[in-house]
């Protein structure tokens, strides 16, 4: 075969398989917004967006109390696990000695590859009783969040360390040399360079916090409502179509379909601001 | 020509260093016997290297030795499906037991398949309806719009209100139920308890249990309050055995199931009767459901030989280990 | 270890931070091994379930979820090696298709799994006719993990260093042959290790098997048949089959073990490419 079209069926398979992958997005937004169509209207769908009530029974799907749960659970899961990730990833690598930092390393990364029922089930027999001894139910947002900040955490850690290696290796000798202490030397030399990735890396992990399905429906309690304080029981977005996909019918299973398309509006928006600011992932 | 990176025995493989192979002959000439040159040429070879060499080749060698078979594997993969196959959909308080009992079926009389796939009571209707499924299973009687489907039923199943097995409380009656889960009595002390706040448990929408238990206790599911609502059966045992001031309501199969495993919970009784298997065998215990399979038309060949496996000893023991009750008809 | 007095304070805020992270995450492996180990056995990881999952073993599961597996890897190699050489080497970094493919597979990648389990459930198990199976399952875990792959193994491709391009444009070999025998072998440890954590990823996937593969529990005949995942079963016998919770810790047991030997396996390879291609011998 002639150099040309040997060169030719390369660029042509690899710009195949590069379409498919870049076209694999298009039917999962399809498929979504073609099955809560129904939904769509502009009436039943600002109806369900800004009622709180959910009874399906009823007729009445209003998602904005999940929401809500969904978006409380996911910030506060975040704003716990990521400034504990990045100081333990510090820890790691300026305050530990070098021999356990190399052991503790592949603790991560076995960690973040725990099926997501193990923690669940974690939470539902070890820190819900826990809570309840203080506050019943015990199944609550509280739990939840410490759940999910739990799941979020190994990768937090993950992606700081991998974040912070290419500045230690950089500039590490010189702040030795200018005897800058360790703290400085993150907050000083590290942070700067890193800040871009680690941020990166984070926010992605609010989009993995806002999709955890399982160990939500074990530990938060399910009830559809707003959370008046840490120890109520909430239901997020997530969960609702976990415990009620296989049993929804109707515009019941339209309006599941409704919960996941927003979910997928909310990561779009997400990635979207992420790639805009060039942040490196 | 493909490029082969040969060992070579002098030199360091040319893209991980930086010494170039040899261009002429190399200085020693082993001599004497063969098993001498041997051993000297062993000692000499670059072990490392080769065996280097021999790790980057082996991912394309591995795919070129076992891509055909892999094929033929995936080839032999998709063959037709056996003569004789069923599936069953549905209830997930039915599937275990439904599975058990396909598993002996099959074990019986080999060649046949029977898939067993859980889901949830309106799932198995569904998969009826549509044609997905041969029969469903279902943990209730059928509704005033489902009677286009034919019913098998299969055992009866109670339901139990479980609480810790640290309260006191041995017995409620259907009107403290009904207070309890529509928010109306927040504490257990009213009732005779201790002094804490009842946590409700209920289930989500759509499960057969909790239909028939708000049946049973003419309750709308809009105006229970509840505390936790549970999604399956365990949620239920494990939270209530770890919460002394928790209530809920399991199938008796799955609470007793649990008690003799040692879970702290406590089946209370109904309208003075326990919650046994033999006051719903009697008709005594107030709160049954039936565990139906459902089917669109009369059961084929298939299914047919199936539901008449239910009437067998060993199929009876097997209802029975789950604490059901097996139907008799 | 010499601490320095300014440091007091971010040693004792960084340990405490530290001691915070590794507690609760050790005391739930020790919960899980002291609640699965008794009765992990051999016998456990090759015989077939009875009682409904309580008795017996989980050796139809093992299989079906190397199918799956199968299945998935099978579909996302030559596409996402494909897209990444695509990306690699025919366009450029700032090129509008290289910013669509990278933000629309960010978007895949930061999708929840719930809706990938309702897409995988409506697409290829209603649409696509394959009903529960494995081949759903499987396809649909490659449409999860593609983004990862990919990112990875754009990655090792662009990690190539520079001498070999230039190895290869001074043998004047074509791109078909400089990819195939110079830049492939190259990022291979690379690619293969993006592999394995998109299998770890697969491995710990839940929530979409158990709306595309199913629940049977026979050792599947086809890639038609419905099978169950570990991580399934994890789930079933821990919230649906009443005194499941040991042979649930015991399958979880077996879950994390598999994700040990994957990471030794892509701590040696990643060791070994470093090795080979970046030690400088002088």
């Amino acid at each position: 075969m002639s150099r040309q079209r040997n060169e030719f069926w390369l660029y042509f398979t690899l710009a195949s398989a590069a379409g498919l992958a870049g076209l694999l997005l298009i039917p999962v937004v399809l498929l979504l917004i073609l099955e809560s169509l129904p939904l769509l209207a502009p009436a039943a769908l600002w109806e369900s967006l800004t009622s709180a009530a959910w009874h399906p029974r009823a007729g009445e799907f209003g998602l904005l109390a999940m929401m809500v749960a969904s978006l409380l659970i996911s910030a506060l899961a975040l704003a716990l696990a990521a400034p504990l990730g990045i100081l333990y990833a510090v820890w790691l690598n300026l305050y530990l000695p070098r021999r356990w930092t190399n052991r503790l390393r592949p603790l991560q990364e076995l960690l973040a590859g725990i099926p997501s029922v193990v923690y669940g089930l974690w939470g539902l027999v070890v820190l819900v009783p826990m809570i309840n001894s203080y506050a019943p139910p015990g199944a609550s947002l509280l739990a939840a969040v410490l759940v999910l900040a739990l799941m979020i955490l190994p990768f937090s850690a993950l992606v700081t360390d991998a974040a912070l290696q290419a500045p230690i290796r950089h500039r590490m000798s010189a702040a030795q040399a200018l005897a800058v202490s360790r703290w400085g030397t993150f907050r000083r030399v590290l942070w700067p360079e890193a800040r871009a990735t680690i941020i990166g890396g984070i926010v992605l992990q609010f989009g993995r916090a806002l999709g955890e399905t399982l160990a939500v429906v074990m530990v938060a309690g399910n009830v559809v409502q707003f959370p008046g304080s840490l120890f109520d029981p909430v239901r997020t977005l997530t969960a609702n179509i976990a415990l009620e996909m296989s049993y929804a019918t109707g515009t019941h299973h339209t309006a599941l379909f409704l919960s996941g398309l927003v979910l997928m509006l909310i990561t779009l928006i997400l990635m979207f601001q992420i790639n805009r600011r060039g942040v490196a992932i | 020509m493909p490029l082969k990176r040969k060992p070579q025995a002098y030199g360091i493989n040319y893209l991980s260093g930086n010494q170039l192979p040899l261009a002429r002959a190399p200085p020693h000439t082993p001599r004497g016997k063969a098993g001498t040159q041997l051993a000297v040429c062993v000692t000499k070879l670059n072990w490392r290297t080769l065996f280097i060499n021999y790790l980057q080749q082996l991912p394309m060698k591995l795919v070129r030795t076992l891509l055909p078979a892999v094929l033929t594997c995936a080839i032999a993969a998709c063959r037709p499906a056996p003569t004789n196959e069923l599936v069953i959909t549905g209830s997930s308080t039915v599937a275990p037991l439904v599975a058990e009992l396909a598993a002996a079926f099959e074990s019986q009389h080999p060649g046949w398949r029977i898939d067993v796939q859980s889901g949830g009571s309106s799932r198995g209707i569904r998969d009826v309806r549509q044609g997905l499924a041969d029969a469903g299973m279902i943990s209730r009687a059928l509704a005033t719009d489902e009677q286009d489907l034919i019913t098998h039923t299969l055992a009866i199943d109670g339901i139990a209100l479980i609480v810790h097995a640290d309260n006191p409380l041995k017995s409620l009656s259907d009107d403290e139920i009904r207070r309890i889960y529509s928010g109306d009595e927040q504490t257990w002390s009213a009732l005779g308890g201790h002094n804490r706040p009842i946590t409700v448990i209920n289930k989500a929408e759509g499960r057969a249990t909790l239909k028939v238990f708000l049946a049973h206790i003419e309750l709308d599911n809009r105006v229970v309050e509840a505390d936790l609502i549970a999604g399956e059966n365990q949620q239920v045992v494990e939270t209530v055995a770890r919460d002394p001031a928790a209530i809920g309501y399991v199938s008796i199969g799955t609470a007793k199931y649990e008690m003799d495993n040692g879970a702290s919970i406590k089946l209370l009784l109904l309208a003075g009767y326990e919650a046994t298997v033999a006051n719903v065998q009697a008709g005594d215990y107030p709160l049954s459901r039936p565990l139906n399979l459902v089917t669109r038309n009369e059961p084929n060949e298939d299914l047919a030989a199936f539901m008449k496996f239910w009437r067998t000893p060993e199929a009876t023991e097997i209802i029975q280990r789950h604490y059901f009750v097996p139907a008799t008809e | 270890m010499t601490i320095d007095r300014r440091d007091y304070g971010g040693f004792v805020l960084c340990s405490v931070a530290g001691i915070t992270v590794i507690v609760p995450l050790v005391w739930m492996i020790l919960a899980l091994a002291q609640s699965g180990l008794p009765g992990l056995e051999w016998e456990f990881l090759v015989a077939a379930p009875s009682q409904s999952g309580r008795a017996g073993g989980i050796g139809p599961m093992i299989v079906s979820t190397a199918l799956i597996l199968g299945v998935c890897l099978a579909a996302i190699i030559p596409v996402g090696l494909g897209t990444s050489l695509y990306l690699s080497q025919y366009v450029s970094s700032t090129s509008p298709q290289a910013s669509w493919l990278g933000y629309s597979l960010d978007v895949l990648a930061g999708t929840p799994s719930i809706v990938f389990a309702l897409f995988g459930y409506q697409f290829f198990a209603i649409t696509l006719g394959l009903g529960f199976s494995i081949l759903a399952g499987g396809l649909t875990l490659a449409c999860m993990t593609l983004p990862l792959m990919v990112r990875t193994s754009e990655q090792a491709l662009r990690a190539v260093p520079l001498e070999l391009h230039q190895a290869g444009e001074a043998l004047a070999l074509s791109r078909p042959g400089m990819i195939w025998h110079v830049l492939l072998p190259a990022a291979m440890p690379g690619i293969v290790a993006g592999t394995i954590l998109s299998i770890g990823r697969a491995l710990a996937e839940t929530a979409v098997l158990l709306f595309t593969a199913g629940y049977v529990m026979r050792l599947p005949g086809s890639l038609l048949d419905s099978g169950r995942a570990l991580s399934v079963h994890i789930f079933d016998m821990a919230m649906n089959v009443p005194g499941g919770m040991p042979v649930a810790s015991r399958t979880a047991l077996v879950l994390l073990t598999l994700v040990i030997l994957i990471n030794i396996g892509v701590r040696r390879m990643l060791l070994h490419h470093k090795r080979i291609y970046y030690e400088q011998t002088n």
